[in-house]
């Protein structure tokens, strides 16, 4: 199954094809198509994870003890119906190899994990197929399959699937219902086709076409001008991050001694075998990548307008998984940036400065909105600024398990927005909502699950993962090591607390503000919102601190995803402790968080009205509104600014430089016509014509002399004629 | 036949070729003028046969009667146009016939 899973991204890419072509005449409008094939995906996905484990174990250790299986298995079970019978038979399988040498085992794998130097390599399992073939060099496509893309395939199949079953109730009856369903296939297999690539210029290929996918997609609805518009600004703001991304992968492309392929890279990077410099260079430049399409700031713009595409895709396009491409970018060449940017040694630089800039910024501009969905895409930017954040500090298995956890809570939030609004037709909280909590239980107990696995509350998955993240600051780097952004991840967690509870104050509490009567959604999307939310109760369990479980349990991610191999840095890279003053801390500041909005909603303490009352506050919060004026600044100042000299230099070129080219070719021509009609044709040509005729005419009247009709002169002249040639006979022969 | 008599033979040729030559040219009258062209045709003949007789040849009195009974029948056909061009013009003056004047 492990060299065979590049038959995966294939499935939902067969898909694509086929609702394209024959959806619209299937009974159900081909969405049965798209839910089948990532069904299929998921099932095989799940199979490449039980395999990808017994792999990592077989490589050194055997009989490695089953944890994730247990917590995995146990998720699984819960979770997708479909994948029941296929999981069950291949962790069966898996049970009987291992069960006999599990108890033997167990002391010897504690030491292992203490000693992760000496850990054995793990080897990605690769396929690569000639793509072409250029100046010698051979363009390949493959496969590389290593832990982070095993995780990912996992994440992107199982919410892609969830969002395709929620999907045919959700947008049930839309006008481009087919149309729809095919771009969600085309997403997931361009997804999976990422996180699989094995070149850079393949990783390329995929970036873009999530790209289209999501602008395809926010603008499903293009009738409506603010549509499309939204899903111009997605995509032209990626634009500005592929120049980074160009840049970057063709820097490494020559510092590496022309190669696309990502181990060899990420094997020189750490080797020395490229130079500071170029991967100092490369890393800035795939930092402008990572802006744009994690929606880092200072690129984050188009997040939030992005929502203008329907619920579905927001969740799984605009929160699960794209937008955490440039997160999987950064973790794949992971050592091109740790060398490039010396994270293991320093204690700022640039990627963790994007990130903790965006987990503030973003957050903050999470409380002013009233939309909901713009909340929820704030919320994302800021997360996703944790997970740069994480990576920009040297905790890799952090970020990425945070990636892990916040797919599914943050899914699990989306979606029960989308049911929300399916219920009140509106995402206005402030006008349309409030008191939900009576008509629709299950959207409102999944919210709150993934609420608080977003706030970070002890036991659910976002503690786990958020705990590492700020662990890892507090431990990791060099002198004095990343505190500031432990500080700024505290405060991050302390907003996102108070954002989230004034959420779920304007949904689900208080008078209901809208009209009609809202209702429960129907199984479709509530079966969706509970897998999602158990996953994100019990996602977290996946990396449990080897301080609060036995080691078979514990740091089961790290185990399983984390790469170990040349290509992965070793040399100045740790793992943090867990350290129960930071989790305490950080629980405490999120019970603080959420305690201070529910004296400020439930029981109206605080200076409310401040912002009318005090300069500064109404300040803060007109900055806050205009969301920090980035729009005003892109749109006004760089766009507006540069397009009207622009504008006026390219009239001036236009009439001076281009009409005046056109004009005088105009006249050029014109001049040589005339010069042409009254010297060639006139004189050369017609002459030619006119002369012939002339001294045809001329010499004919000369010749008409002769032709007198007179025998007796045609006979004169034979006479004389005969007699001169006699004379010049006799005289000459 | 020695060289002197040849000499008187194709002296009187011609002569008599001069003579044909003249009325061919100069004269008006179509009869006339085919009675020159016989002239001519006749000095030929003279010499032919002179020059036969001095080779001790028959060729060329041969020749000779050949042309001579060529000669009548060109008369016939001439003499029979004349007649033609007579009866329509009523005048056998060679300067009237000039249809093909270019």
């Amino acid at each position: 199954m492990l060299e065979n899973a590049w038959i995966i991204p294939l499935i939902p890419a067969a898909s694509f094809f086929l609702i394209l072509f024959i959806g619209k005449h299937l009974p159900r409008k081909g969405s049965e198509l798209g839910v089948a094939a990532v069904g299929i995906a998921f099932v095989l996905a799940l199979a490449t994870n039980v395999q990808w484990f017994s792999h990592v174990d077989d490589g050194g250790h055997e009989g490695e003890p089953r944890g994730e299986e247990v917590v995995e298995g146990g998720e699984h079970g819960l979770g997708a119906a479909v994948s029941v019978d296929g999981e069950s038979a291949q962790a069966g399988a898996f049970t009987e190899t291992v069960a006999g040498a599990r108890g033997a085992e167990s002391a010897e794998e504690g030491e292992a994990l203490d000693e992760a130097e000496s850990e054995h390599a793990v080897e990605p399992v690769e396929r690569s197929w000639t793509w072409f073939q250029n100046g010698g060099v051979d363009i390949e496509v493959g496969m590389l399959l290593d832990g982070p893309a095993v995780v990912m395939l996992f994440v992107v199949t199982l919410v892609s699937l969830l969002v395709h079953v929620y999907s045919t109730d959700y947008v049930a009856g839309d006008r481009r219902y087919t149309h729809f369903f095919a771009f969600l296939s085309l997403f997931t297999a361009s997804m999976l086709g990422l996180v699989m690539a094995k070149s850079t210029l393949q990783l390329i290929v995929c970036w873009e076409l999530v790209g289209v996918c999501s602008f395809v997609l926010i603008g499903h609805w293009w009738e409506e001008k603010a549509n499309s518009d939204a899903a111009l600004k997605a995509f032209i703001t990626n634009r500005v991050g592929d120049i980074g991304l160009l840049v970057g992968i063709i820097t490494l492309y020559f510092a590496a001694g022309q190669t696309f392929d990502i181990v060899e890279i990420n094997t020189l990077a750490l080797n020395g075998g490229i130079s500071q410099t170029a991967l100092l260079v490369a890393a800035c430049a795939l930092i402008a990548a990572v802006m744009s399409k994690s929606g880092q700031f200072i690129l984050h713009t188009w997040l939030p307008d992005a929502m203008a595409g329907p619920t579905p895709v927001s969740a799984l396009i605009h929160a699960a998984t794209m937008v955490v491409a440039g997160i999987f970018l950064v973790g794949r060449l992971y050592g091109v940036f740790f060398e490039g940017l010396s994270i293991g040694t320093s204690s700022v630089n640039l990627l963790a400065v994007v990130g903790g800039v965006t987990v503030i910024g973003g957050a903050g501009l999470a409380f002013v909105q009233d939309d909901i969905k713009k909340v929820l895409a704030y919320s994302t930017v800021s997360q996703l600024g944790y997970m740069v954040m994480a990576l920009g500090i040297g905790a890799w298995t952090a970020a990425f398990f945070h990636l892990f956890t916040h797919a599914f809570f943050k899914a699990c939030l989306f979606l029960g927005s989308g049911s929300v609004s399916h219920a009140v037709h509106s995402f206005d909280m402030r006008r349309d909502m409030g008191g939900l909590r009576k008509w629709m239980p299950h959207t409102y107990k999944t919210f709150i699950i993934g609420t608080a696995a977003l706030v970070g509350i002890f036991p659910f998955a976002g503690f786990w993962s958020k705990d590492e993240i700020l662990a890892g600051a507090s431990q990791l780097g060099g002198e004095g090591n990343y505190t500031a952004f432990m500080i700024v991840g505290i405060v991050g967690a302390l907003m996102t607390a108070a954002y989230m509870t004034r959420v779920i104050y304007l949904i689900f509490f208080g008078e209901y503000r809208g009209h009609g009567h809202p209702h429960e959604s129907g199984p479709r999307i509530t079966v969706p919102l509970w897998i999602l939310a158990v996953l994100g109760v019990t996602a977290g369990f996946a990396n449990i601190p080897s301080a609060l479980a036995p080691d078979s349990l514990a740091l089961r991610f790290e185990h399983f995803y984390e790469p170990r191999g040349d290509y992965f840095p070793i040399e100045n890279f740790t793992h943090p402790e867990f350290s129960l003053g930071i989790a305490l801390g950080a629980t405490v500041i999120g019970l603080v968080g959420i305690g201070a909005a529910y004296l400020w909603y439930w029981r109206g303490l605080g200076p409310h009205g401040i912002s009318e009352r005090s300069a500064v506050a109404g300040t803060g919060y007109r900055v806050l509104v205009n969301k920090y004026y980035f729009d005003h600044l892109y749109t006004d100042v760089i766009a507006g600014g540069v397009k009207g000299p622009i504008a006026r230099a390219a009239y001036w070129i236009n009439q001076n430089v281009i009409d005046g080219v056109v004009n005088g070719a105009g006249r050029l021509s014109t001049a040589l016509g005339r010069f042409v009609y009254t010297h060639v044709d006139q004189q050369v040509v017609d002459g030619a014509v006119n002369r012939s005729a002339t001294a045809a005419n001329s010499s004919g009247q000369v010749l008409r002399q002769l032709t007198s009709g007179k025998v007796q002169q045609y006979g004169a002249l034979l006479f004389g004629a005969a007699a001169v040639f006699a004379g010049a006979i006799i005289l000459f022969v | 036949m020695d060289d002197l008599l040849l000499n008187q033979f194709l002296l009187l040729g011609a002569i008599l070729f001069g003579i044909g030559v003249y009325g061919v040219i100069a004269r008006k009258n179509t009869v006339l003028v085919l009675m020159s062209i016989e002239l001519i045709l006749n000095a030929v003949n003279i010499n032919l046969i002179a020059f036969g007789a001095m080779h001790g040849d028959i060729a060329g009195a041969v020749f000779a009667l050949f042309v001579i009974a060529v000669a009548a029948a060109e008369v016939g056909v001439g003499l029979a146009m004349v007649l033609i061009i007579y009866r329509n013009r009523s005048s056998v003056d060679l300067d009237d016939v000039d249809t093909m004047r270019g």
